[in-house]
């Protein structure tokens, strides 16, 4: 039963996943994090299409990419970039925040 | 002080959950406190390294090694919850009987608390390795904040390891006859949210379509950390701006795993010689 299980949930991820277009031609947009703020701290992103959102971590300490209203928690590690897809988003705004930092990191994603 | 509480609660909560609820869960089983402990400990040990190497798994597969890691954890712990609500549709009602004649911990079932065992190692891993990242941030921190931080981090996870107590003393409550059928549903929202969440990092990851983000917002009467929608999103996945792939997922998990219960009940109903 575990391995039928196991095959029908896969199996659908692993078919899309196979199907999913290439990754290059999403827009992309870049935060940099720098003593633990986030700039820009608005990035305007295109409504209805799906994104690139890179993170650049330039401190030294690891973060935590988190937001509840783009439903993404993302580890950023000292000096390196981490990416997340967002969207296709329907127009509005939504916030972030660096969760190890939140009182400083702080930002939000408008689509329009 | 109270931040470091916040974050180290919320990572510790869905573990503490799991293992009450798997606890009452598994109540007449001979020897379960022992696999749970063992689950939880590996899992502990577990997050440790993986916090450890966390930086290597992030570089794999193009810069999606942690969603990857993420998402296998996950499905594996659905796998796990499922096969154990499966062979308790199927041992249920012996159980209940057996557990009302001779008091607890008289079956045998090693097969469910392997499972079980799993489950709750993998659960403490996926949030505990975040938890360990955190707080060994802190520890590297210099400054007067850091044992503030440190004794936020304590308080969260005592809070955490409560609300697991807590879950698990008000299902001892429940009479016998009724508490697998109340802990099976609760299990079944778990492995429900675990898919969901399952979708969301493979969405971030860009291997799966979103469909539709959000497909609704529920985050002026109910957000995500608010207290209620905390536990909600702990004990079933609550999100109040949910993608639609990820509804498709919890949807389809919730169905398939309910099916298989029936399935293995009625089974067992028309052979009840079949232990």
């Amino acid at each position: 039963m575990t391995a039928q299980v196991l095959i029908r949930k896969l199996l659908p991820v692993l078919l899309v996943a196979a199907c999913a277009p290439a990754l290059a031609d999403d827009p992309e947009f870049t935060l940099q994090l720098r003593e633990h703020r986030f700039t820009p701290s608005e990035v305007k992103v295109p409504a209805g299409a799906k994104v690139r959102l890179v993170i650049d971590n330039q401190d030294g300490t690891v973060e935590e990419f988190d937001s509840f209203a783009l439903n993404r928690e993302k580890l950023v590690f000292p000096n390196s970039k981490g990416t997340v897809f967002i969207g296709p988003l329907k127009p509005g705004r939504y916030e972030f925040m660096g969760e190890f930092n939140q009182s400083t990191a702080k930002g939000v994603v408008v689509a329009e | 002080m109270l931040a470091a509480a916040v974050i180290v609660f919320r990572e510790s909560l869905e573990a503490a959950l799991v293992i009450g609820i798997v606890a009452a869960a598994t109540r007449p089983i001979s020897g379960r406190i022992w696999w749970i402990a063992l689950g939880a400990f590996a899992g502990i040990v577990g997050s440790i390294g993986v916090a450890e190497v966390a930086q290597s798994i992030a570089q794999l597969a193009g810069g999606y090694g942690q969603e990857l890691f993420s998402a296998v954890v996950l499905a594996l712990a659905v796998a796990m919850l499922a096969w154990h609500n499966v062979w308790m549709a199927s041992h249920g009602r012996q159980m209940a009987a057996q557990a009302r004649e001779l008091g607890c911990s008289v079956v045998r079932g090693e097969a469910a608390l392997t499972a079980i065992a799993t489950a709750v190692a993998l659960t403490v891993l996926r949030e505990g390795s975040e938890t360990v990242l955190f707080l060994g941030g802190i520890a590297s921190s210099a400054g007067s904040t850091r044992f503030a931080l440190a004794a936020g981090g304590a308080l969260g996870l005592v809070a955490g390891a409560a609300a697991g107590v807590l879950i698990y003393a008000g299902l001892l409550r429940v009479p016998v006859r009724q508490l697998f059928g109340v802990t099976g549903w609760l299990i079944l929202l778990l492995a429900a949210g675990m898919a969901g969440q399952c979708a969301r990092v493979l969405i971030q990851a860009d291997l799966l379509p979103a469909l539709v983000s959000p497909l609704w917002d529920t985050s002026k009467w109910m957000p995500d950390n608010s207290a209620v929608g905390t536990l909600l999103h702990a004990l079933m996945g609550y999100q109040a701006q949910p993608s639609g792939t990820q509804v498709l997922f919890y949807l389809a998990a919730l169905v398939l795993i309910f099916v298989a219960m029936r399935r293995a009940q009625s089974r067992s109903a028309q052979s009840p010689s079949a232990a």
